[in-house]
């Protein structure tokens, strides 16, 4: 029971949206689509729905060629990063349309909407148009009309895109739960790694229009299979660098170098990219064997809680991020500590050979 | 370049306001040093938009008073103001390069060529768009546009203050981030007073040496980055401020000291508790908890990865706790225990810290 994109390709004109993609995702599985704006996760979403057809290639769902199958056939629900309501309708009818359109007993109907209205908090509600509603509220009913009908499959675009800061840290809490029980198929599309990290679940990288990789959430950001899926995995963007191995040690420019770690130690002599997360790059040593970076402080950005100092060094701008309170002058040298063993190593072809698990 | 103050400023979109609501800003005081990059933080609808409109002079204030200087502007045009202004979604002339966009608010003052080239060059060479001025603006992605609507602001070297009304919302966060840094180190480059409005705590906070936090068309409170971490004086700001914000939990205060969970809590400030307060209500940020061998016992219900730490929701029946625990650290199975970090735990009555 899944839906399969088999080598999927979606081209138009001269351009290619998607370039050759498998993949098969779960029932009852929550999976992002985790990318900048272009990647290509709205037009992935608009195959798996059936909105638009692919060049080439299939889309199957439960065992069954859907190509051909028109969405309106198909049990997909779709929610966009703009918030769709009827605005003619209250909230109330707003929820209750799909079930309205599939037929369903008006007792039926009542009962439904009641249930997911409360789940998301908008029985209080129900009696207003979307006009009278906070944007968090307008999307939380466009939530409820995707789940209030039984879906195989729910879409969501960015959602929570266009919402406040604190709704969306709100609703990213909330949505994982009201998918917990169900055995839909649920695909996330965001542009923001930290929303990914949250919901974990499957993720997907996605760059220029292809898949970099897929598999749970937490192993593609602990372990991204090339520079690239480890670029679209981090915020704020993984440092990258070129080193050399030679013997035991490990050199990056002049005068910067430390002992090769475990698992970097086998590799050949040679030169390899390395990249490094910002929190791997703290103003404290946090343990020993850290390698010490000498730079220039460019900017310090203090939140609070945090501290993101940029510096140059070697003529290349590194961001460490770091808790607490470090305010460096701007123009200052100061030293920063590499948790070495944190870092990834990737080959020529930049497929990852070293790093952390 | 300019030192604002603002005094006793009202506003109401009604013609005749009566009730409390019906003001979009209620009486609000500032003064603003020359120089300085502050940040107007709020969600939807708390009037940040609407003081920045003011402020710029496209709202002429209900009541109150604007000074630039000293210089009583509250009846003058934007222009007179002499400000620049960017907004959320790029404004630039789409057929125009580069170039002549990022010139255009210089030869529109009658500046000369010469020092246009100047200026352009300087701002172009900031914002890294020196490869491009020959380029026509519209062949730009979004954030290459909204480059161009931020060169467009800070190009004068003239204007009293350069506003930002979420500049960087329509932007990827990869891109948000490089474009972040870049503002601030502007700032830092130039020093001239900025004003930044946005609903996202990440950007007023790294951006802003003050920050502004607002809520129905009130100012909550106004301090540092780090007063606004450390010491929200109001539930809002420890709520508002910081991802997951504030733990606030129903609590009694007994004897000088906080008492939740039947247990008495080291805070900050119960002692000055004077017992009027009808709520009220214990305030630790969910950084300064740790799980403990003793504490108040709790039970784990949800563990969720942020990366570079993880966000660990407990429940005690007296309330919901969050914590965050760094990458690495362990997290106890069973019969856990957390404690409050004594100098970050406050007492708060009807909403507001006691003090």
């Amino acid at each position: 029971m899944s839906l399969e994109l088999r080598n999927v390709t979606k081209r138009v004109g001269a351009d290619v949206h998607i370039h050759e993609t498998s993949l098969v995702l779960e029932q009852g599985t929550f999976n992002i689509l985790l990318g900048t704006t272009l990647a290509g996760k709205t037009t992935l979403m608009q195959l798996m729905a059936g909105l638009d057809r692919p060049t080439t290639g299939e889309v199957w769902f439960r065992g069954k060629n859907v190509g051909g199958v028109p969405v309106q056939k198909r049990n997909v629900s779709m929610v966009y990063q703009q918030f769709i309501n009827y605005p003619n309708f209250t909230v109330y009818e707003n929820i209750a349309s799909p079930l309205r359109v599939a037929g369903v007993a008006e007792k039926e109907i009542d009962a439904q909407v009641y249930q997911v209205a409360e789940l998301l908090r908008l029985t209080p509600m129900l009696k207003r148009r979307p006009n009278e509603l906070s944007g968090g509220q307008q999307q939380r009913t466009a939530i409820a009309r995707a789940l209030v009908k039984d879906s195989d499959l729910i879409l969501l675009d960015e959602p929570l895109a266009n919402l406040d800061y604190k709704l969306r840290e709100e609703l990213r809490d909330e949505l994982p739960k009201l998918f917990a029980d169900r055995d839909c198929i649920v695909v996330y599309a965001t542009t923001e790694p930290a929303e990914a990290l949250l919901f974990g679940g499957n993720t997907a990288t996605l760059h220029e229009g292809r898949v970099t990789q897929f598999g749970p959430t937490s192993t593609i950001y602990r372990r991204p299979n090339t520079l690239l899926s480890a670029q679209v995995f981090s915020d704020p963007p993984i440092n990258v660098a070129k080193v050399s191995k030679q013997g035991d040690e490990i050199i990056l420019g002049e005068g910067v170098k430390w002992r090769a770690g475990k698992a970097v130690l086998p590799l050949p002599d040679g030169s390899y990219t390395i990249g490094i997360r910002p929190h791997h790059i703290t103003p404290t040593a946090q343990k020993d064997g850290a390698a010490t970076l000498e730079g220039r402080v460019l900017v310090a950005e203090l939140s609070g809680s945090e501290s993101i100092l940029h510096f140059n060094m070697n003529n290349q701008t590194w961001v460490s991020q770091s808790h607490g309170i470090h305010p460096f002058p701007v123009g200052s040298t100061a030293n920063f500590y590499v948790d070495v063993d944190q870092s990834f190593f990737f080959g020529a072809d930049n497929k990852l050979i070293a790093g952390n698990a | 370049m300019a030192r604002i103050i603002l005094q006793d400023l009202r506003h109401s979109y009604y013609a005749d306001p009566q009730k409390d609501d019906d003001w979009a800003l209620k009486k609000l005081s500032l003064d603003w040093d020359d120089g300085g990059a502050y940040a107007l933080l709020g969600p939807s609808g708390c009037g940040k938009t609407t003081l920045l409109n003011v402020i710029s002079g496209l709202i002429r204030p209900t009541g109150g008073r604007i000074l630039f200087d000293g210089r009583d502007v509250t009846d003058a045009t934007p222009e007179q103001r002499n400000i620049a202004q960017v907004f959320q979604f790029p404004v630039i002339y789409d057929t125009m390069t580069v170039y002549n966009n990022l010139a255009f608010p210089l030869r529109n003052r009658g500046v000369a060529e010469p020092e246009v080239d100047k200026k352009v060059r300087e701002i172009a060479h900031m914002l890294e768009l020196d490869q491009r001025l020959d380029r026509r603006a519209s062949g730009l992605t979004a954030d290459g546009k909204q480059k161009i609507s931020l060169g467009r602001g800070l190009v004068r070297s003239d204007v009293a203050v350069i506003m930002f009304d979420e500049p960087l919302t329509v932007i990827d966060p990869h891109l948000k981030w490089v474009l972040r840094s870049k503002l601030k180190e502007l700032h830092h480059r130039i020093r001239r007073t900025m004003i930044y409005v946005t609903h996202d705590q990440t950007e007023a906070l790294t951006f802003a040496d003050q920050v502004v936090v607002m809520k129905d068309g009130m100012i909550v409170q106004i301090g540092s980055p780090i007063e606004l971490f450390e010491r929200p004086k109001h539930t809002f700001v420890g709520h508002f401020i910081g991802s997951p914000g504030m733990n606030l939990l129903p609590c009694n205060v007994e004897n000088g000291k906080a008492v939740f969970a039947s247990q008495a809590i080291e805070t900050l400030n119960a002692k000055a508790y004077r017992g009027n307060g009808k709520q009220l209500e214990l305030g630790v940020r969910p950084e300064f908890v740790r799980f403990a061998p003793t504490g108040i016992p709790v039970q784990i219900i949800k563990v969720a990865d942020a990366g570079r730490y993880r966000i660990v929701e407990t429940r005690h029946n007296d309330g919901t706790i969050k914590l965050l625990v760094p990458e690495g650290t362990e997290i106890p199975v069973d019969g856990a225990h957390v404690q409050f970090d004594p100098g970050h735990t406050q007492v708060y009555e009807d909403g507001w810290m006691v003090t």
